[in-house]
C-alpha cells in the first residue's frame, strides 16, 4: 500500500513555479550527500588536502601584503596587514568557491539531472557548503596568527556568523543566478572569470573599505560583500566599526539572492531538457 | 475489486524544438546573431518535435505496465515526465507515492564515492530517510553481491558488479511507484533472470511498476498490460501478449525478396535479400519441414578487410534464434570487389510461426550494414499441439526394450 497518499503533478509551468520549502525539506538529507560527495571527492582525490585551504588565501595575503602594504603603502589602521588581507581573503576565496560551485553545479551533476527527479536548486544549495570547511580551516589559522601578532577580537566576534550568512546569501543568488545562464550559455563561465578578478579589487579585500569617502560610501556599498567584509573584520579583528551604509549590502545580497532564485526557479524546468 | 490508480497521465504532450535539445547550449555569440536575425526576418524558423502526442492511460496502483515502441517512440520521454525529469509541453502527470527509477544502469552513482556511500546518495535522491536505507543495506549487499567491496570506491568496480549493485539499489530502496527503462539489456543472462526475478517480486510486494523494453518477453512475462507508442502517440493498450503481437506482426507484411537502393560513397552495399524455397522460387511462406535459403547480394566497392556477413533469424518477439556468420565457414569470402550473391542453407528446425531475417554486415569493429528487418517469413506445418517452441527439431529417440522377466533374470536374482 502506498502510505503517502497525496498526488505530485507533473503540468507545464512556463517557468511559474514558486519555491516549495516543504519538497527541500524532504529533500535535505540529499543536499547534505551532494555536499558531502563534493568534499569527500575533492580530499579524496587531493594529496594536500587541507593544506589548499590555508594556502591560497595565505598566498593571496602574502602577496598583498608586499604590493599593498609595502608598495602602495595602504594602511589597514590598527590592525596588522597580514592579518586584515588574510581575513578578508578567507572569506573571499570561500565566496568565489562557493559562486563558482554552484555556478557548475548543474553541469557537474548532468547525469543526475537527466536521470533522475529532485528539486533542482537542491544543486546550488548543496554546492555553498562544502567551502565552509576550508573557511573553518582558514579560521583557525587567522586564529593562530592572531594570537602570535597579539590581535584579539572584541564582542563583535558574535556578529561573525550575521557576516558568513550574508556571503552564503550572496554567493547563493550570484551562484544560481549563473548557474542557470550557464546551462544556457557556456562561454559565460570565460566571462564570469573575468568579472571576478574585477569583483575582487571592487572589494575591501587587499585595503580597507575606508579609502572609499563622502557619497561614493554609499555607491561603495551596492557591491554585497563591501559591507560584509567590513563587519567579517569587526567581528573578528576588531576593526573600526562599519557605519549605517552596511546596511546598502546587506540589501543588495538579499536583492542578487531574490534575482537569482527567480531566474533559477523560472529555468527549473527545462534543465534537464538543455543540459 | 478495483485498485486506486498509482498513476494518471492526461493528455500529456511533449514538444522539443530542435534548437533546444542541443542547440539549447549555446554561446552568447550564437545567441546575439540568431536575435539580429529574429528581428531581421520576424522570426527564425525552428524545427520542432513531438516527442509525445497526447498520451493518456492509468496505472493502478500494483500493477505493471508495459512500454513497448520502437527507438524514438516516445518511450523514454515518457518516463522522464513520469519521473518530473521533465516537464510536459501541455497535459498533466500525476503519481501516488514515492517514484524510483531506473533509467540507466548506474543512474545517480558517483564513481569515487563507495558502494555504500553511494547506496545512501541514492536513497537520498529517492527522498529516503536515513534509517530506512540502513535496514535495507543488507537485502542490497545481498541482492548484488559486492559484499566484500562495499566500502571500495565504484570506479574500481567491474563492470558487472556495478551493474548488480545499481540493480539492487533502484530494485530495494523503497519506491512505490517503480519506473524501469531497458536496463535488462546489459549483463550475463544469469544477472537478467535474477532481475526478471526481482522485477516479479517487486510486483508482489504491491508496487506499481512501468516497464520499458526492447525485450518482449518479458514484458509478456512481467506486465498483464501494455501500451504501445508510435511517433509519441498510443497506437494500442491491452494484455500484454496481444499488443506484443500487433507490434510486431505491424508494418510488417510478409516480404520474400527486398531489393535495396545504392549507397553512394559506402565500401560496400547490400543490395538484395530473398528467400528461396527448396525448388528455388523466392517466397515468402515457407513448409517448416523442408530446408530453405536466404540470399543475400552485396556489392563490394572497396575491399573491407575481414568484413563478416551474419544473417540472423528472429521470432517475432525478439528472440534470437540464429545467427549464422560468413566467418563460421572457411572458404567463403566477400573480399573481392564486385557483385557478391551469398546462399545460407537453413535447416528444417524452426518451429511454425512468423519469422523475421535479419543482415548485420561488418567487421570486429564496425556496423557496415545492419538492417533487423530484412525479410519477413512464415512457415508453414504442423506444431505437433506444441504451439510454445521456437525450434523443432525432431530429434531421434531410440529405445532398448527388455521384458520384466529377463530384467530380473539379468540382474542375477532369478
Amino acid at each position: 500500500m502506498i502510505e503517502d497518499e497525496r498526488w505530485v503533478e507533473n503540468r507545464a509551468t512556463n517557468g511559474r513555479r514558486g519555491i516549495d520549502v516543504g519538497e527541500l525539506r524532504r529533500y535535505r538529507e540529499l543536499i547534505w550527500y551532494l555536499a558531502q560527495r563534493d568534499l569527500k571527492v575533492r580530499y579524496k582525490q587531493a594529496l594536500l588536502g587541507g593544506v589548499w585551504a590555508v594556502a591560497q588565501p595565505l598566498a593571496g595575503a602574502a602577496i598583498f601584503t608586499v604590493v599593498f602594504s609595502r608598495l602602495a603603502n595602504v594602511s589597514s589602521g590598527s590592525t596588522p596587514y597580514l592579518l586584515f588581507a588574510f581575513a578578508g581573503f578567507a572569506l573571499w576565496t570561500y565566496f568565489t568557491t562557493a559562486v563558482n560551485q554552484a555556478r557548475s553545479s548543474l553541469i557537474s551533476n548532468a547525469s543526475l539531472i537527466t536521470k533522475v527527479y529532485f528539486p533542482r536548486l537542491v544543486a546550488p544549495l548543496a554546492s555553498v557548503l562544502p567551502g565552509l570547511v576550508d573557511l573553518g580551516v582558514a579560521l583557525g589559522v587567522l586564529a593562530a596568527l592572531s594570537a602570535a601578532l597579539g590581535s584579539t577580537p572584541g564582542a563583535a566576534i558574535v556578529l561573525a556568523p550575521v557576516a558568513l550568512v550574508f556571503t552564503m546569501l550572496a554567493a547563493l543568488g550570484a551562484g544560481t543566478l549563473l548557474a542557470a545562464l550557464t546551462v544556457r550559455y557556456r562561454d559565460l563561465q570565460q566571462v564570469f572569470t573575468v568579472v571576478l578578478q574585477l569583483w575582487l579589487f571592487a572589494s575591501p579585500v587587499a585595503y580597507p573599505s575606508a579609502l572609499v569617502e563622502g557619497s561614493w560610501r554609499w555607491i561603495y556599498r551596492i557591491n554585497p560583500l563591501a559591507g560584509t567584509l567590513d563587519v567579517w573584520r569587526w567581528s573578528l579583528l576588531d576593526a573600526p566599526r562599519p557605519g549605517p551604509e552596511t546596511l546598502v549590502s546587506a540589501l543588495t545580497s538579499l536583492l542578487l539572492l531574490a534575482v537569482g532564485l527567480a531566474v533559477f526557479q523560472r529555468n527549473e524546468r527545462r534543465f534537464a531538457d538543455m543540459i | 475489486m478495483t485498485r486506486p490508480n498509482a498513476i494518471e497521465v492526461e493528455s500529456v504532450s511533449k514538444r522539443y524544438l530542435l534548437g533546444e535539445e542541443r542547440g539549447g547550449v549555446r554561446d552568447l555569440r550564437d545567441a546575439f546573431s540568431s536575435s539580429l536575425l529574429r528581428l531581421r526576418s520576424g522570426w527564425s524558423p525552428r524545427d520542432e518535435i513531438w516527442s509525445l502526442r497526447d498520451v493518456s492511460f492509468t496505472v493502478a496502483e500494483g500493477e505493471a505496465l508495459g512500454v513497448i515502441g520502437r527507438n524514438g517512440a516516445g518511450k523514454s520521454t515518457l518516463l522522464k515526465i513520469l519521473t518530473r525529469i521533465t516537464e510536459p509541453t501541455s497535459g498533466v502527470s500525476r503519481t501516488r507515492g514515492r517514484v524510483g527509477s531506473l533509467l540507466e544502469v548506474g543512474t545517480g552513482f558517483h564513481p569515487e564515492l563507495t558502494g555504500r556511500e553511494n547506496i545512501h546518495l541514492n536513497g537520498a535522491i529517492l527522498g529516503m530517510p536515513r534509517r530506512s536505507i540502513e535496514g535495507r543495506l543488507d537485502e542490497i549487499v545481498e541482492f548484488s553481491g559486492v559484499e566484500r567491496f562495499l566500502d571500495t570506491p565504484v570506479k574500481r568496480y567491474s563492470s558487472g558488479m556495478y551493474l548488480r549493485l545499481a540493480f539492487a539499489v533502484a530494485a530495494h530502496l523503497d519506491a512505490d511507484v517503480l519506473l524501469v527503462d531497458e536496463v535488462l539489456a546489459v549483463g550475463d543472462a544469469e544477472f537478467q533472470r535474477r532481475c526478471l526475478g526481482r522485477m516479479a517480486d517487486v510486483e508482489r510486494e504491491g508496487r506499481t511498476v512501468v516497464f520499458v523494453s526492447h525485450n518482449l518477453d518479458s514484458i509478456v512475462r512481467l506486465c498483464p498490460r501494455s501500451i504501445w507508442l508510435d511517433q509519441g502517440e498510443i497506437v494500442a493498450h491491452g494484455p500484454s501478449a496481444e499488443i506484443v503481437d500487433r507490434y510486431l506482426t505491424a508494418g510488417l507484411q510478409r516480404t520474400d525478396r527486398r531489393v535495396f537502393d545504392p549507397v553512394p560513397g559506402a565500401p560496400l552495399e547490400l543490395r538484395s535479400v530473398s528467400a528461396h524455397g527448396p525448388d528455388g522460387a523466392s517466397t515468402s511462406v515457407l513448409r517448416r519441414d523442408k530446408p530453405f535459403t536466404v540470399d543475400v547480394g552485396i556489392e563490394v566497392t572497396h575491399v573491407v578487410p575481414s568484413c563478416n556477413v551474419v544473417v540472423s533469424i528472429q521470432t517475432r518477439r525478439g528472440v534470437q534464434v540464429l545467427q549464422e556468420a560468413l566467418s563460421d565457414q572457411t572458404d567463403v569470402d566477400i573480399d573481392r570487389p564486385g557483385l557478391h550473391e551469398l546462399t545460407v542453407t537453413i535447416p528444417p528446425v524452426l518451429a511454425p510461426g512468423e519469422y523475421i531475417v535479419g543482415i548485420w554486415i561488418g567487421t570486429d569493429y564496425d556496423d557496415v550494414v545492419w538492417i533487423e528487418d530484412a525479410l519477413a517469413l512464415h512457415l508453414e506445418g504442423d506444431t505437433g499441439g506444441r504451439p510454445d517452441r521456437v525450434i523443432q527439431l525432431g530429434a531421434d529417440w531410440r529405445s532398448s526394450f527388455s521384458a520384466r522377466g529377463d530384467h530380473d533374470r539379468e540382474l542375477g536374482r532369478g
